[in-house]
């Protein structure tokens, strides 16, 4: 079954060219069946193919990898790229979430889009997506991964202008479509970026195989220290964009323009991952370039703080949970730039557990309330809608970092990684960062949830729990939220239990890490200090719960801090005016500019073609008229003359036949005369 | 007896038909038909000619001229019959696109 | 495989020519019929090239690199001789020309009402004339071939056209001519300097280009170059000798922009492959920098003016100025990855491009305004267009997978260009898949999304079988090129290397010194050979 991983995207890709081709004719059933069949089918293939990796013998360095590739693609001098698929466990932990999760989001997706005209259409979108995002996963070069990574980039642009005739925000006046294009747009800057730096890496090494980079850049020696930092850099540009970091962060939001199940599937579990994914892939490189992982660490502790913060002001439910994402990405690539790769890839599954959850449980609530996403408008949900009240509290407390569900371990790992690497300001900004996040996500629930309903008694009468369809994922999604995290129990807890630790073994040989093994392998740190971390962390997490239910409870109280914040929560509410910022600072010259040259394109450029015309045709008239009075002249005299000459004889020409005639006989008469009389 | 001089007054006569034929009739068809005539006196000289000096070059060129006459009026007719199909008239007076 | 053996390029030039004399003898009211045999003619004009490809492997070269070469004396007292041949660099553009040809015709079936019959006559004479210029090897025959293009596209733009028609017909046509003029005089000292060095007076292609390995004319070889170069450029169009093209695609009908994107801006990518670059590479090296930055202002300026516009085809014109930039700058960079990008981006140009003035004119039939404001919400009435469209615009900025081909283009080049020592080129020419990602998208979002607010645009009809058969073959080509190249990398592969082996060889004197007798010839030689060395091979 591993030769055949390149089946996995393929699958979902010939429900593509089914629904795209057939969708509209078909009854939206059979459509929805399709599209979670073939997504199911990878999800099996998948199972059975990370079974038998796992079965596999590990290769020299202890890495159970698989390779395939014959077909020739790019055959170029420089670097030749063929067409590459491999799995190892760093891939094969995506390839499980995406499938996996995407099938549930498949599922839940048949319930909530019944309502669409563009059904076939957001299959068609979705099964792409899945073909995509595989593709990127199973990559076993850049290049392959970079069809992956722009396909998924493709298909969300595609997903969040789904409603492409909708007004989105507002208060910006976006639409849907410009959601979409601004994701897009800001991800082609980051490729940008990215696409240098595998420029770079192809001239440098000759190769763009992800097994062959990894063994020539740990021994590519020092003279090459600078180019790797540079690529490292220019590759994290990429990841920026892809995975919604600063300074690229600001699609991310708008974003949520898209279905809500797009929201969860793209836009938090798989594909706004996919920048950790090619961080960690590409981490023999970043071990060779420690000052990149720094550049990393800060963006990513950056990230993480500041999204969370803009989280706290957040009214619309989505956009909550889309700062939330960002945020979590931030601590993620924190994880990666502290060398604890595994903590981050740790945190990307549970985080799309989690995250998924949340999403499903906002859509379901948005169904539920019929369209309406703002929070302020909602409360007391809990009574209506159990199921999707009680899933949403299980993930809110996993984000938490709630001990004993999924975010709890990751979360706790990554500030362990974070502390035992030495960075103590990294470690600091993440463990704010996860007070804010208890913060808003308590206030989220408590807003959305609990107190007393605030939309009208109109709405309120319409308000009603999912199908199952929905709410079956919403289960199973809750159940991996708390026992996904297990995988990974620290070493400190339980020693002698059987899947201690596991996540770490299975996933270590596939990262090349600088600090020789990063958590749990090393030995000698004290169970101690983890213990009391861990205890603080959690302390962080419960204050900020503590804080936001206080503040909730009461109906004046949220008004009056932000009174007393006064410009500080102006800043916040109005997302530390980034938008508007690089607008001012970045688009309107960029415009600006565009039409600038378009003036100097009609005036200047083309002002000296016509120039040279008209210069042309003046130096013509001017000839003109030489030639018609001067040169002209003396033609016209001669013909003048000639016109004469014609008045004069032409009246002997009479034109009758006879006439001639007559005078010709006059002639031989005259003739014979003369010579008979002469004669 | 008859002798040359004869056969000479009759085509002199029979040119100066033609000739005045030629001169003074406005229809073509008519000017066409004198000048027929005009030809057949030349042709009467060769063969009275010929028929006082013997040899045969004289009627040679008679037949000769006979030959031309035909093709001219053939060609001569096939003009009159264009002309009337243009003008609807064969009065000689009304064609004068050659004046000056 | 080949059923035409030496006689196929003949055949393939010429089938066209027949097709427009056959038409010339049916009566004129005939539209219909005028049209069907037209385009049966051009389709038979596929058919007939299709052995290019599939004997390609099969056929014999020439010794230079050339196959299905055919040759006949024709003009003895000058030394042009009628030869014809193709290397695979040619082969590819005389196949993208075919189809181009075919899908232009079979697009203008209910976009030409007027003149009918003369508007197919010149799309059919244009055939030959773009087929000539790609097929020639002798410098005399192409120059006939480049020139006799020239008029039927001006009438295409001066009968067929929009409202500005004659003023853009005869800026195309006196802009080209211009700079055509002056190419002639390049190729008329290049004739005669190879008489005065190699003793015969040849236009023979294959001769002129071993002129290339010549020491010692740096500065004639200057002047030549520049006199191609301006002939060239302006037909590219490079940065700042563009302006025509904006103007002529607009003017024209969608069938002349079509092959003029598709097709005539990629004669002078090619003459620089065939000529400035074979013939003159020490001049090409001398003046590469500039050519480099005009390649990068072009890329660049075209995008950014392109992002302004609010004319639909203007701006898919701008689009074409950017991507020459492209292909121009793959070719510059004289690596083996950059001209071989140079060219396959010329064909994905010519596909993606030709599909995007297609589709403009899908809409103009139906709406007959190209002002994108006019547009909006079209997806939801004409959903196949809207997904074609998708496709093509995809393929138009680089989607590596879907369709992928100009992405492989971009990427070969980029990796071309980047083997440069200095980096920037490279960096500068990528800013170009941002902003075409950005023209691109955001004509796609003002035209097929937003809300379908305009009354007019509520009842288009959607593609009909024909339309979709004009588009369908240029999207699965796209697919083909993206997802697996490998079969034009290579075609491609032999003559690129042998031209950046011929770029990047040590000059030497030419050996045929034994021939030259005149006196002046000789001291000059010796001259040469005092002053040369310094002249080395010096590359960037």
């Amino acid at each position: 079954m591993l030769d055949f991983i390149w089946l996995i995207p393929l699958i979902p890709l010939a429900g593509v060219l089914i629904n795209g081709f057939f969708g509209r004719r078909m009854p939206l059933k059979v459509v929805g069946v399709i599209a979670c069949a073939t997504v199911l089918a990878a999800f099996l293939l998948s199972v059975g193919a990370v079974v038998q990796l796992a079965g596999s013998e590990p290769n020299a360095d202890g890495l159970r990898i698989h390779e395939v590739g014959e077909l020739d693609w790019i055959p170029l001098d420089a670097v030749s790229v063929p067409w590459e698929f491999s799995l190892d466990p760093l891939g094969s932990v995506l390839l499980l979430v995406v499938t996996g999760v995407g099938f549930l989001i498949h599922v839940y997706s048949i319930g909530y889009m019944a309502h669409e005209k563009d059904y076939a259409r957001f299959f068609t979108y979705l099964n792409l997506f899945m073909g995509m995002m595989l593709t990127l996963v199973l990559a076993g070069n850049m290049m392959v991964m970079f069809v992956g990574w722009e396909g998924v980039g493709l298909c969300s642009y595609l997903l969040i202008g789904f409603y492409y005739d909708k007004p989105f925000d507002t208060r910006t006046g976006l639409t849907c479509a410009d959601a979409g294009r601004k994701a897009f747009i800001t991800n082609r800057i980051g490729d940008f970026a990215f696409l240098i730096g595998v420029l770079y890496l192809a001239i440098n090494f000759g190769t763009l195989t992800f097994s062959e980079i990894s063994e020539k850049v740990t021994h590519a020696g020092p003279g090459s220290h600078a180019l790797l930092v540079g690529v490292g850099i220019l590759l994290f540009l990429g990841a920026c964009g892809k995975s919604a970091q600063i300074p690229l962060y600001v699609w991310l939001p708008d974003a949520m323009a898209g279905p809500t199940p797009v929201s969860a599937l793209i836009h938090a579990a798989t594909m706004v991952t996919a920048g950790v994914y090619m961080v960690a892939r590409m981490s023999a490189l970043y071990a060779q370039a420690p000052e990149a992982m720094a550049v990393i660490a800060a963006v990513g502790a950056l990230t993480a703080i500041f999204a969370a913060i803009m989280g706290t002001a957040a009214t619309d439910i989505k956009k909550v949970l889309a700062y939330s994402t960002v945020s979590q990405l931030g601590y993620m690539f924190a994880a990666l730039g502290v060398g604890a790769y595994v903590a981050g890839i740790f945190h990307l599954m549970t985080h799309a557990f989690f995250k998924a959850l949340l999403f499903l449980g906002a859509g379901s609530v948005i169904h539920g309330m019929n369209g309406e996403q703002d929070i302020t408008k909602m409360g007391g949900l809990r009574k209506k809608m159990p199921r999707t009240y009680w899933t949403f509290l299980v993930a809110t407390l996993a984000i938490a970092g709630i001990p004993g569900l999924a975010g709890f371990f990751s979360k706790d790992e990554i500030l362990w990684g974070a502390w035992s690497s030495g960075n103590k300001m990294v470690w600091l900004t993440l463990a704010a960062a996860a007070g804010v996040t208890a913060f808003y996500m308590f206030r989220l629930v408590y807003l959305t949830f609990w107190g007393r309903f605030r939309g009208g008694d109109e709405a309120e009468s319409h308000v009603h729990e999912s199908n199952n369809l929905m709410t079956v994922p919403l289960m199973i999604l809750a159940g991996l939220a708390i026992v996904g995290g297990w995988v990974g129990f620290p070493n400190s807890f339980l020693k002698d239990a059987p899947f201690i630790h596991s996540f770490h073994h299975w996933l270590a040989p596939a990262i090349a890490d600088s600090h020789g093994g990063g958590h749990g392998a090393e030995a000698s740190h004290s169970a101690g200090v983890e213990f009391g971390l861990m205890a603080l962390a959690v302390g962080i997490a419960l204050c900020g719960i503590f804080l936001a239910l206080q503040i909730y409870k009461s109906s004046s109280l949220p008004q009056k801090i932000a009174d007393t914040l006064g410009p500080v929560y102006k800043l916040v509410r109005n997302l530390f005016w980034v938008d508007e910022l690089y607008n001012l600072v970045v688009l309107r010259p960029f415009y600006a500019v565009c039409r600038g040259f378009r003036w100097v394109d009609i005036h200047v450029v083309d002002g000296l073609v016509n120039g040279t015309r008209n210069a042309t045709l003046g130096l013509s008239y001017i000839s003109n008229l030489h030639d018609r009075v001067v040169v002209d002249g003396l033609v016209n005299l001669t013909g003048w003359t000639t016109t004469l000459f014609h008045r004069m004889l032409g009246r002997v020409q009479t034109g009758m036949i006879q006439t001639y005639l007559s005078v010709m006989l006059l002639g031989v008469f005259i003739l014979i005369a003369y010579y008979t009389l002469a004669g | 007896m008859l002798t040359v001089s004869h056969v000479m007054i009759l085509s002199l006569v029979l040119f100066g038909i033609g000739v005045f034929g030629v001169l003074t009739r406005r229809n073509i068809l008519i000017v066409l038909m004198s000048l027929e005539l005009i030809l057949n006196a030349a042709n009467l000289n060769f063969v009275a000619f010929s028929w006082a000096h013997p040899g045969i070059q004289g009627q040679v060129f008679a037949l000769f001229v006979i030959c031309v006459a035909a093709g001219e009026v053939a060609v001569g007719l096939a003009i009159l019959i264009t002309l009337f199909r243009n003008r609807n008239s064969v009065n000689i007076d009304e064609f004068h696109l050659m004046k000056g | 495989m080949n059923p035409f053996g030496d006689q196929l390029l003949n055949v393939i030039t010429f089938v066209p020519l027949a097709g427009a004399l056959v038409l010339l003898l049916l009566p004129k009211e005939k539209n219909e019929l005028v049209a069907r045999l037209a385009t049966a003619f051009a389709g038979l004009g596929v058919l007939v090239s299709l052995p290019l490809w599939f004997a390609w492997q099969s056929a014999p070269t020439d010794g230079h690199g050339f196959r299905f070469v055919f040759e006949t004396g024709w003009i003895p007292s000058i030394g042009a001789r009628y030869i014809v041949g193709v290397d695979g660099i040619s082969m590819l553009l005389v196949l993208l020309t075919t189809i181009m040809g075919f899908i232009a015709i079979l697009s203008s079936w209910t976009a030409i009402q007027t003149r009918v019959k003369g508007f197919y006559v010149f799309m059919l004479i244009l055939q030959t004339g773009m087929l000539g210029v790609f097929v020639s090897l002798d410098l005399f025959l192409f120059y006939i071939f480049w020139e006799v293009m020239l008029v039927p596209m001006y009438f295409i733009i001066g009968i067929w056209g929009g409202k500005r028609k004659l003023y853009a017909a005869i800026k195309f046509f006196l802009y080209t001519l211009f700079g055509s003029v002056l190419m002639l005089l390049g190729i008329i000292a290049l004739y005669f300097y190879h008489q005065k060095v190699a003793g015969i007076f040849t236009f023979d292609i294959r001769y002129l280009q071993a002129m290339g390995t010549w020491a010692g004319w740096f500065d004639l070889q200057c002047w030549i170059w520049l006199a191609f170069f301006l002939g060239f450029a302006i037909k590219v169009p490079m940065f700042p000798f563009h302006t025509w093209l904006p103007d002529a695609h607009v003017e024209a009908p969608t069938a002349g922009s079509v092959i003029l994107a598709a097709v005539l801006l990629k004669m002078g990518t090619y003459g620089f492959v065939r000529f400035s670059l074979p013939m003159m590479p020490e001049a090409t090296k001398h003046y590469l920098p500039w050519a480099l930055t005009l390649c990068v202002i072009g890329i660049i300026y075209g995008a950014m003016v392109a992002m302004v516009q609010k004319d639909w085809k203007k701006l898919v014109a701008y689009s074409s100025v950017s991507h020459l930039g492209f292909c121009m700058i793959g070719i510059f960079a004289l690596t083996a990855d950059g001209i071989t990008g140079g060219v396959l981006q010329m064909l994905n140009h010519g596909l993606a491009t030709g599909a995007l003035f297609l589709i403009v004119g899908l809409v103009y039939e139906r709406r007959h305004t190209r002002e994108i404001s006019e547009y909006g919400g079209l997806w939801k009435v004409m959903p196949l267009f809207a997904v074609l469209f998708m496709i093509m615009m995809l393929s138009s900025i680089g989607m590596p997978g879907i369709p992928g081909n100009g992405f492989i283009g971009e990427f070969t080049i980029l990796m071309g260009v980047f083997a440069l020592p200095q980096k920037f080129w490279a960096v500068l020419a990528a800013t170009g898949i941002v902003l075409g990602a950005a023209y691109m998208l955001w004509l796609y979002q003002r035209t097929m999304f937003g809300e379908l607010s305009n009354e007019k645009n509520k009842s288009l009809k959607d593609l009909n079988f024909r339309e979709t058969a004009t588009l369908v073959p240029l999207v699965l080509l796209s697919f083909w090129i993206g997802l697996y190249p490998k079969p034009f990398f290579n075609i491609l592969a032999e003559p690129v290397h042998k031209l950046v082996a011929q770029v990047e060889q040590t000059w030497q004197y030419p050996e045929e010194v034994s021939v030259l007798t005149e006196d002046n010839v000789l001291v000059r030689l010796e001259d040469l050979k005092e002053t040369a060395p310094e002249e080395g091979n010096e590359v960037h």
